[in-house]
């Protein structure tokens, strides 16, 4: 397969993101361009249940929205190590299957930890 | 010729957006536009022939990676105006720091030649592939660059284990749910039946 090949196998894809970024960009500057805007002091403030705001939107997260986001990274990770072994699996045969196997199972202990530690329950 | 104008146009964009990255104001937005310039960097590794990093990069980096910063940036609860209050004192450090990187790809670009044998367009372009990148990589990973292959996976459990440990704190007091204590609850063991003589109380 030479390059020109495989670029032209991702052409629908490039016409989809040209769609897609066409219809939005419309969308976006149509409204900008006919939407009627008289923006004053009382519109732009943030409405908060007709009191005065007391802080910033940005407040403090809780910590564990964290843990639940890396303990996501690293199983996103594992499933990308999975595409390669499954397209090549018909090849690579049974070394390579019980070579993922022993990557799982080690995987597994971990999750098998932190389920057991409680760090998927939330309070 | 299309290839040609939609690495300029995926260079652009990402350029564009990187610079946005560093000089937006709300630091919200500045995760956003690192987004955008990840999925233009899967763009750029598409046309390359990398086709594997590309998806890769947009799995891993725009699924997981940006809304971790996005979760930080959220967390920090930062006062990022003060922040930028003394942007001015370390202009000369950054300047010195981004001249030597850009030195650095200065001599990757001037002082860099294929070695004997080999020529340009074999290492840039996937040029004599039978099979995809996904492909040629899985016939590699998992039986002959196992050791690697294995000791990363006991690095993504050591960061599993890390991340639990340094970050879970249960709170004293709270009453969790337990599921299976409710299902072996019996109706005996839950509801009394108590006999009330009138006008006794109980």
């Amino acid at each position: 397969m030479n390059s020109g090949e495989f670029l032209s196998e991702y052409f629908p894809i490039l016409v989809f993101i040209a769609i897609a970024a066409g219809i939005s960009i419309a969308m976006i500057v149509g409204s900008w361009i006919s939407g009627i805007r008289r923006p004053d002091r009382e519109k732009l403030t943030p409405y908060e249940c007709g009191f005065d705001a007391f802080t910033d939107a940005r407040h403090k997260f809780d910590v564990r929205f964290y843990l639940v986001a890396i303990l996501f990274i690293i199983f996103d990770l594992e499933i990308a190590f999975l595409f390669p072994w499954a397209v090549s699996l018909g090849e690579t045969g049974v070394f390579a299957f019980w070579s993922m196997m022993v990557f799982l199972g080690v995987l597994t202990i971990g999750f098998i930890y932190e389920w057991k530690k409680g760090a998927l329950d939330w309070e | 010729m299309i290839a040609e104008a939609v690495f300029y146009i995926f260079a652009c964009i990402l350029i564009f957006s990187s610079l946005l990255v560093i000089t937006a104001r709300n630091p919200v937005h500045s995760v956003l536009f690192l987004i955008l310039c990840f999925f233009n960097a899967a763009g750029l590794f598409v046309l390359l022939g990398a086709e594997f990093i590309g998806m890769i990069l947009a799995i891993v980096y725009v699924g997981a990676v940006a809304v971790l910063f996005l979760f930080v940036v959220m967390m920090l609860d930062v006062d990022f105006v003060g922040l930028r209050k003394g942007v001015m004192k370390y202009v000369p450090l950054g300047l010195v720091v981004g001249g030597l990187l850009l030195a650095e790809l200065g001599f990757l670009y001037f002082a860099w030649a294929p070695a004997e044998g080999a020529s340009l367009t074999l290492a840039a372009e996937p040029t004599g592939l039978e099979k995809s990148n996904t492909h040629a990589l899985g016939s590699m990973i998992y039986t002959q660059y196992i050791l690697p292959f294995q000791v990363s996976g006991l690095v993504l459990l050591v960061a599993m284990i890390g991340a639990i440990t340094l970050t879970l704190r249960h709170r004293p007091g709270v009453r969790r749910q337990n599921i299976s204590k409710q299902i072996k609850t019996q109706p005996q063991d839950a509801v009394e039946l108590v006999k009330v003589e009138t006008g006794a109380g109980v």
